[in-house]
């Protein structure tokens, strides 16, 4: 399944791009995009545990940049 | 500017107000006349700092604490408060002015850095704001507004002046022109009438229009385009991807050579322990990458957005890329330089002969007929037919017709109908479908009909030589004659006639392959069948207006409005964000490195001031540079 959502407040590129080097290693995701420019982002993972990485990620976007909300 | 942008201002103009005054207080020696003076200093000048920096140090604690140090905040952090610090090594001068600057100075340059992304977001943003609210729907007698998704194919929607088109759609009644240039960049308006199709995303301008949906919203132009936009800037560029890669090692290499200096200057070359800390200090203040992690996706978004502002839509910064190295770009013919329709492109007749009046023969002998060519011959005729002059009208399958007009006997076909009537033709040397004209037994002159060339097709290719392409090569599958005719008129370089679609692709896998490792190759097209040359090619290139749904999936870049002069635009803007990002790279890497040599204990220019600067002000600087991207000339 891949779903896009749109980040709420600030990232810097570099963040984003650790944010999105830490999820693309979590086992089940297929693919993942940090957009700074268009604050959006993509997740691509299998379906059965969608929502548990989606958490994840959400707590991955915590733990670096807790200026940035994903909305869900 | 956002409320928490705005909040940030605020913080950061007190702050530098409460600095001003102590510097001034400090410059007038009023700290050194008190008692305790230094201590004073130095509580004074943390209230400044605090103001302005205490987010960056919550966050630079939130790194440590989440296993995710290193960043920029944890930077700045233990730079300024190592300049506090210094302030315990006696024979030091102290640095809190500094310490309290560079927090300052680093904050004022984040808040740019958010504003330039923030308008560079909107501008973006807006030129994307195509995206129709609602559809007027004829239901039970009334005309309702419904949201755009609920219209299905074949349901007729009503179009009143000022609104957008929601759907794609054919008109079925109305008169009225549509602004285009949101999707095209096109500024003239368009006439549409009863029958022409409506793409979503237009204005309509002046009339009522009511049209029949082609398209569901979800497959209407103007949601593939949002589609197209919004994922573009996903494909990253090679540079931007190893500006990231580089980000990653460049921060920790800088923060492990700052401890080096720090703890081996004096310990193996005695340099004191204060110049030592006070040069890895700037170190760290230098070591953020941001001026290059930031310019670089801002112009590639910037170009990206520049691009689309002509009608041109670049499905993502590597294509971009791609696009600033082409040297030789090959085109289809029908449909990319020419029309595709049939037209008349000369008359030819002794001096004596009045061309017009050939014309207006031929237009009214033709007038009832529904071949193609008859009705190319009747819409290049400027005047109005009068019916009333035609009489017997005889049509010849495969040879033309022959009518009284004004009761002159008018034949018109090819050399096989004069031929028969035994009269003698002249030949022409023109390639296209050849139609004499011959009145009251007397032969008058011929009609030349054609694929017209599209209008800027030969300024098209004059533009591409001009903004370096190499090579233009046209691929076809028409004839030889044709394809040699046109070719030399545009001034293409190469052609292949007589193509089949695979013939394509092996064309284009030998442009390839001779141009490994010289520049990239370019195919524009249009047709299903250029799907897979689209594909092929290092950079596909689509007409959006009238190529075929898989041209545009299969594209890299799109031409909204048909024009292939906008190719030459195209490269003009990758190369300008090319050498834009190289341009930062360079800047920004190249003040770094001279202030951290300039910066080691044995040379010891650099202050921390130069160090903010080779911070801050490299990065708005760069950002500065990066937000000429976004500039284009119309």
């Amino acid at each position: 399944m891949k779903k896009a959502f749109k980040l709420d407040g600030e990232i810097c590129a570099n963040c984003a791009g650790k944010i999105q080097t830490a999820i693309e290693k979590l086992p089940g995701v297929n693919s993942v995009s940090v957009n700074a420019m268009t604050l959006r982002f993509t997740l691509d993972a299998e379906d059965g545990q969608f929502d548990s990485l989606l958490q994840k990620s959400i707590s991955i976007f915590e733990d670096i940049e807790p200026d940035c909300e994903v909305l869900v | 500017m956002s409320k928490k942008l705005k909040k940030r201002l605020r913080r950061v103009i007190v702050a530098l107000a409460v600095f001003a005054v102590l510097e001034v207080l400090k410059v007038a020696g009023v700290f050194d006349a008190l008692p305790y003076g230094l201590w004073i200093e130095f509580a004074a000048f943390l209230v400044p700092y605090l103001i302005a920096g205490h987010d960056v140090l919550a966050k630079a604690w939130h790194g440590i604490t989440h296993k995710q140090p290193f960043d920029e905040n944890l930077l700045m952090s233990i730079a300024t408060i190592g300049a506090f610090a210094l302030v315990f090594f006696p024979e030091a001068e102290p640095h809190m002015a500094e310490g309290a600057a560079v927090m300052l100075f680093y904050q004022v340059g984040e808040l740019f850095e958010s504003y330039a992304v923030g308008k560079t977001r909107k501008s973006i943003s807006a030129m994307m704001d195509i995206a129709p609210d609602y559809a007027n729907v004829m239901r039970d007698g009334e005309l309702v507004q419904v949201d755009p998704y609920e219209v299905a194919v074949g349901d007729e929607i009503v179009i009143k002046p000022g609104e957008r088109v929601p759907l794609d759609g054919v008109v079925t009644s109305g008169r009225s022109q549509l602004d285009t240039s949101a999707l095209t960049g096109e500024s003239v308006p368009r006439v549409v009438e009863e029958g022409a199709k409506v793409t979503s995303g237009c204005v309509n301008m002046t009339g009522m229009l009511t049209v029949r949906a082609t398209a569901a919203f979800e497959n209407s132009t103007v949601s593939r385009i949002l589609e197209l936009v919004e994922n573009a800037s996903e494909k990253k560029a090679r540079t931007e991807n190893f500006i990231s890669r580089f980000a990653r090692v460049y921060t920790p290499i800088v923060v492990g050579l700052a401890a080096l200096i720090a703890v081996i200057s004096p310990l193996a070359f005695g340099y004191s322990w204060s110049l030592s800390v006070q040069s890895a200090l700037i170190f760290l203040v230098v070591s953020c990458p941001c001026a290059l992690v930031i310019s670089v996706p801002l112009s590639f978004f910037g170009g990206i957005g520049a691009a689309s502002r002509l009608g041109i839509l670049v499905k993502g910064s590597s294509y971009l890329e791609a696009l600033a190295q082409v040297d030789t770009v090959a085109f289809d013919k029908t449909g990319t330089l020419t029309n595709g329709t049939f037209g008349v492109v000369g008359v030819h007749a002794p001096d004596s002969v009045d061309k017009d009046l050939l014309l207006s023969y031929a237009a009214h002998a033709e007038a009832y007929s529904d071949h193609p060519i008859a009705l190319s011959v009747v819409s290049s005729y400027s005047g109005t037919i009068d019916r009333d002059k035609i009489e017997e009208v005889e049509e010849f399958s495969g040879r033309g017709v022959a009518a009284r007009v004004d009761s002159h006997r008018v034949l018109v076909g090819n050399d096989k109908l004069m031929d028969a009537e035994s009269i003698s033709v002249h030949d022409c040397q023109l390639v296209g479908t050849i139609l004499h004209v011959a009145v009251d037994g007397e032969y008058l002159g011929h009609i030349i009909i054609a694929d017209m060339m599209k209008d800027d097709a030969a300024a098209a290719i004059e533009g591409l030589h001009k903004a370096g392409v190499r090579r233009t090569v046209m691929l076809t599958g028409d004839r030889e004659e044709v394809a040699a005719a046109v070719a030399s008129e545009l001034g293409v370089d190469e052609y292949r006639a007589q193509l089949l679609p695979q013939d394509k692709v092996a064309e284009i896998e030998a442009l390839l392959e001779s141009h490994e490792g010289l520049g990239k190759v370019a195919f524009v097209g249009d047709g299903i069948n250029d799907a897979p040359v689209l594909m092929r090619a290092d950079v596909g290139i689509a007409m959006g207006g009238m190529g075929s749904d898989a041209a545009i999936e299969a594209a890299d870049i799109v031409l909204m409005d048909d024009k292939p002069s906008n190719i030459a635009r195209a490269i003009r803007i990758a190369r300008k964000t090319l050498r834009i990002v190289k341009q930062n790279i360079v800047f920004a890497l190249g003040v770094k490195i001279v202030i951290m040599i300039l910066a080691l204990p044995m040379i010891g220019i650099s202050t921390m001031w130069l160090a903010v600067f080779g911070d801050v002000g490299v990065s708005v600087i760069a950002i500065l540079n990066a937000m000429r991207c976004l500039r284009v000339k119309r």
